[in-house]
């Protein structure tokens, strides 16, 4: 398994982790927008990076010189994915309690950056999807 | 790769690309207000994600790789699962037009149940074990 691959899966294993522990949080009555760190955490930190690991992976290759792609633009995905969620995690609670310009634009950066994660995603995997 | 995975896995790439785009919208909608009706995206932010990307990849990934069959069509009903796949994204994209006409999203949900139904039936057979014709 490429390293890539193992780092994106330890990652989201935490993001899994992380976000279980924020779900006994919320039962215990923690809100103050932690409810979308909740979800996005399970379905963006996990599910979504696990794909993105295992795509990298196990897809078709690329071609013989280039079997998985770009892998520096892997790399990309994985800093902009985890950047931008740690970047939502902490900005959307500090908007709820006490908005803020500050907050506000974190929130707007993290938006660009979560979206350039998955921009990245396809473009790099769009090729490996392909019949035999 | 099946030629039938490849549009699934295509398609589902194409939701992502989507529900992302109107994620990170609402997300900079919330951080500075820019344009109140972009929460209209919210129903579709999640349609387009759970269904067009996790659920669609995670047909398009079970059709290529669990077990086939070593006679006739080695995956089984194919036309039946092309089917389902061209339902599931009716199905979807029904979803779009509740801006016009909000009683089409039960349509598009009945249309996506029925897609289920008939993915399942056409890979049931293929859940099987080791060595099984």
């Amino acid at each position: 398994m490429p390293l890539l691959t193992r780092t994106f899966i330890k990652t989201g294993m935490t993001c899994l982790a992380l976000a279980l522990a924020l779900g006994i949080a919320l039962a215990l009555g923690a809100t103050n927008g932690l409810f979308p760190v909740y979800i996005h955490l399970l379905v963006f930190g996990w599910l979504t990076q696990l794909i993105f690991g295992m795509v990298f992976w196990m897809f078709p290759k690329f071609s013989v010189e280039k079997p998985r792609g770009n892998e520096t633009l892997g790399w990309w995905t994985y800093a902009l994915l985890n950047s931008g969620l740690l970047l939502r995690a902490i900005a959307e609670p500090m908007q709820a309690n006490q908005p803020s310009t500050i907050s506000g634009w974190l929130l707007a950066l993290s938006a660009i950056i979560q979206f350039l994660a998955g921009l990245t995603f396809v473009i790099n995997s769009w090729g490996r999807v392909k019949e035999k | 790769m099946p030629k039938l995975s490849v549009w699934f896995v295509r398609a589902s790439f194409l939701y992502l690309l989507l529900g992302l785009t109107f994620g990170a919208l609402l997300l900079a909608e919330k951080g500075i207000p820019f344009y109140t009706p972009v929460w209209n995206l919210f129903p579709l932010h999640i349609e387009f994600l759970l269904m067009g990307w996790l659920l669609q990849l995670a047909m398009g990934v079970a059709f290529w790789v669990i077990p086939r069959f070593s006679r006739g069509s080695s995956r089984g009903p194919v036309k039946l699962v092309w089917v389902s796949f061209a339902l599931l994204n009716a199905g979807i994209l029904i979803g779009v037009l509740q801006y016009w006409s909000p009683a089409v999203v039960l349509i598009g949900r009945v249309t996506e149940v029925v897609a289920g139904i008939l993915f399942v039936i056409g890979s049931w057979q293929r859940i099987k074990p080791h060595g099984v014709l």
